[in-house]
């Protein structure tokens, strides 16, 4: 399996959502994540998707079928292209005295922000590549997690030229 | 000019040339029917929403004209579905309008709400939820345009109640303006040059015709191309008529239960030119091994159909209609002469096929199926349309049945919905009330959509239906006889329902035949009779469609039987 970064910029419209996601539901393509949001025009949702599959035509399949969606303006396969790729996540941990320590320690190493504290836990804010959120919450798991909130992967091409020129 | 939401949308419609709906009214589109009866727009209640929807389909297929369907909420909008996926897998354009409930109740669970947005979306090519009443002319305006151009397929608009009232300020809009669909499919002619080198270098071609030819309108430019080159050809289920049956060379439909000849040829050919078709399971066997020995090549609108089943060699992506008007060009400035090239493999492809006819054994005084199709075949002219149901007697109408235009054989395809065929045959007539249209159906499939007799008889419509009365859902019954040993279960259908009756009881009048020399003495005197008629006619139980490629066989390991 073979992850792919896509930016897909649909109109920003009530149900484009389900038509997106409903495509990929029905026809069983496997998603690691997708969010969506605003753009610089305010006509225009970007969706971003990452992708899992097995073959480049695999591949092919979702976007031609994303592509048929009417709402659907353009699909750019990120992963073609140098990118930048980055993932917010948000670690809610166990803290008590003995362990605050050695989780502010571990927050160093990887550039992570504590962002929120109380008597009993630690909110740790990290951003970065999937593999790195991935192995802070492997060392946090010696501690206790509490609960775990991931945006999904967002992607941006490197250079000047935006998704909608490319 | 100032008019309701409910005017708007029939301006919108007879803007779009609409002559014809097909629907049943309800509670939040009484506004709707109110503002049809006062403009007398043309209209056709129907028994059931199914009936609607199909009957919209009936008339899309055979004129190739947008079909469309009202209905009411809830359930009203629920009895569409099937419709619309039937629809949706066989690329029919249409335009289904449902009543929502009201702006202030959408999603409070309110009387007769169901979320027709989101039950559409997977079995439509577009669908919207209107909630605001300016909105509406530029929806309906991008309905029709999405349904109709590119490769076609239903679109849904859903319309909350309060929006019929709604005073607009009506313009029908002169364009539609979508960033992410303009309808058109370029070609890249750079591909066909591949296509015309692989043709060339060929020498046993095969040309395979799919739905998308007659969707397309290509059938005069695909026939140039098939003589043109000489070598055999074959189609699927939905591209029958593409081709005149007669052809030189055309070795009937491919697939399940398609001829000998075409799946033989199928496998082994060394080039499959397929023109407008989506390698459904039902006409490639077992995908791994089909066409083994050939370059595959596909002319295909829709690039998500390519690759999406077969792996292909070659693409053209783009219009049929801009694409075959190339490759036929580039044909004719070829310097290798095709027809006689091709000559041996075509007269080989046609005498494989003629070692296994589509066929019947004679049984006494029985009716055959085949006996019964293909007679009716025989003494209709061009101007009738075939419409099937689903089921034994719809591969045997494809098998014995020669359509010899597009839009002449008339069948779900896709989804192979059972109670198809009475509605879609009403909606056909409605489409074409010059030519004559013969419905072919069963004993299982005209009870999916019985009620229909009534309209039928209602509104005049003069369809011929043909029963081919065996006593059991046939299709079922045949799989259970090959690989369930035998067992009926739930498929054996009592004879102790009368069609004369149920038909006499709707007010249309039938017969009903049970020896082959009625075939000659009775059927064509009620078929060129005029106005509806129901003709049941008994045929054995046990009779087998073949050949038949058992699932997850090769094209070449068909059943052949009796033939």
């Amino acid at each position: 399996m073979k992850k792919y970064f896509l930016a897909v910029l649909v109109e920003n419209k009530p149900g484009v959502l389900t038509h997106v996601s409903g495509l990929i539901s029905r026809r069983a393509f496997n998603i690691e994540s997708i969010s969506a949001g605003y753009t610089e025009e305010p006509s225009v949702t970007r969706i971003n998707i990452v992708v899992s599959v097995e073959s480049e035509n695999e591949l092919d399949q979702v976007v031609n079928q994303l592509g048929k969606l009417i709402d659907v303006i353009k699909i750019v396969n990120l992963s073609k292209s140098p990118s930048i790729e980055r993932e917010l996540v948000m670690i809610k941990v166990k803290a008590s005295k003995e362990t605050r320590a050695d989780l502010v320690g571990v927050v160093d190493i990887f550039r992570a922000k504590i962002v929120d504290v109380t008597s009993e836990n630690v909110v740790i804010e990290l951003t970065g590549s999937q593999s790195k959120i991935d192995a802070i919450c492997e060392v946090l798991s010696d501690y206790e997690i509490v609960e775990i909130a991931r945006t999904g992967t967002i992607a941006l091409s490197r250079g000047p030229v935006p998704v909608k020129a490319m | 000019m100032k008019m309701n939401g409910a005017r708007a949308l029939l301006e919108s419609l007879k803007n779009e040339g609409v002559d014809m709906v097909f629907g049943y009214p309800g509670g939040v589109v009484l506004k709707l029917y109110d503002e049809v009866y006062k403009m007398n727009f043309p209209n056709i209640l129907t028994g059931h929403e199914q009936g609607a929807v199909h009957a919209a389909d009936g008339y899309a297929r055979a004129s190739g004209k947008v079909g469309v369907v009202f209905a009411t909420s809830g359930p009203g909008a629920a009895n569409l579905i099937t419709g619309i996926a039937t629809a949706n897998m066989d690329s029919i354009p249409l335009v289904c309008i449902t009543g929502q409930v009201a702006n202030p109740a959408i999603g409070k669970d309110s009387f007769q709400e169901v979320d027709v947005y989101g039950i559409t979306t997977p079995i439509t090519k577009h669908n919207y939820l209107v909630k605001d009443p300016n909105e509406l002319p530029r929806v309906v305006k991008e309905a029709f345009f999405i349904a109709r151009t590119g490769r076609p397929g239903p679109v849904s608009i859903d319309i909350a109640a309060d929006v019929f009232n709604t005073e607009i300020d009506f313009e029908y809009p002169e364009e539609v303006n979508l960033r992410g669909y303009d309808g058109k499919n370029p070609v890249n002619a750079a591909e066909i040059d591949e296509v015309v080198k692989a043709v060339e270098k060929s020498e046993r071609p095969l040309i395979f015709i799919g739905g998308g030819v007659t969707s397309s309108d290509t059938s005069e430019i695909m026939r140039s191309i098939v003589n043109r080159l000489g070598c055999p050809s074959t189609s699927t289920l939905m591209g029958l008529g593409c081709l005149d049956a007669d052809t030189d060379g055309y070795l009937g439909f491919a697939g399940m239960h398609g001829s000998y000849g075409s799946n033989m040829a199928i496998q082994n050919c060394d080039l499959l030119i397929c023109i407008g078709m989506r390698f459904s399971d039902r006409v490639t066997g077992r995908v791994k091994d089909f066409a083994p020995n050939a370059k595959i090549i596909h002319f295909e609108l829709d690039p998500a159909e390519v690759n999406k089943n077969v792996q292909v060699d070659l693409k053209v992506l783009g219009d049929l209609r801009e694409s075959l008007p190339i490759f036929l060009d580039k044909l004719d400035k070829s310097t290798t002469d095709f027809a006689e090239k091709f000559s041996a493999w075509k007269d080989e492809s046609i005498a494989k096929g003629n070692e296994h006819v589509f066929s019947w054994t004679e049984d006494g005084d029985k009716i055959k199926p085949g006996a019964l199709i293909s007679k009716i075949s025989d003494i209709c002219d061009d101007n009738t349309i075939a419409v099937t149901d689903v089921g034994q007697h719809q591969m045997w109408a494809a098998q014995f049945f020669k359509a010899h235009n597009p839009r002449q054989f008339l069948t779900s395809g896709g989804l192979g919905t059972m109670g198809f065929g009475l509605p879609a045959a009403m909606g056909a007539k409605v489409a074409c009330p010059d030519k004559n249209v013969v419905l072919f159906t069963g004993d299982g499939s005209i009870m999916m959509n019985i009620q229909e007799l009534a309209t039928i008889a209602d509104h005049d419509i003069d369809i011929k239906i043909v029963i081919v009365h065996n006593f059991i859902l046939g299709m079922v019954g045949q799989w259970q006889r090959l690989f369930y040993n035998h067992h009926y279960s739930a498929s054996e259908l009592k004879c102790k329902r009368d069609f004369v009756k149920i038909a006499n009881a709707m007010g249309i009048r039938a017969y009903k035949l049970t020896k082959a020399e009625e075939l000659t003495t009775e059927l064509p005197e009620i078929l060129f009779s005029k106005g509806a008629a129901v003709i049941d006619v008994f045929v054995p139980q046990e009779e087998n469609v073949l050949p038949m490629v058992p699932g997850g066989k090769r094209l070449d390991q068909m059943i052949l039987g009796n033939s």
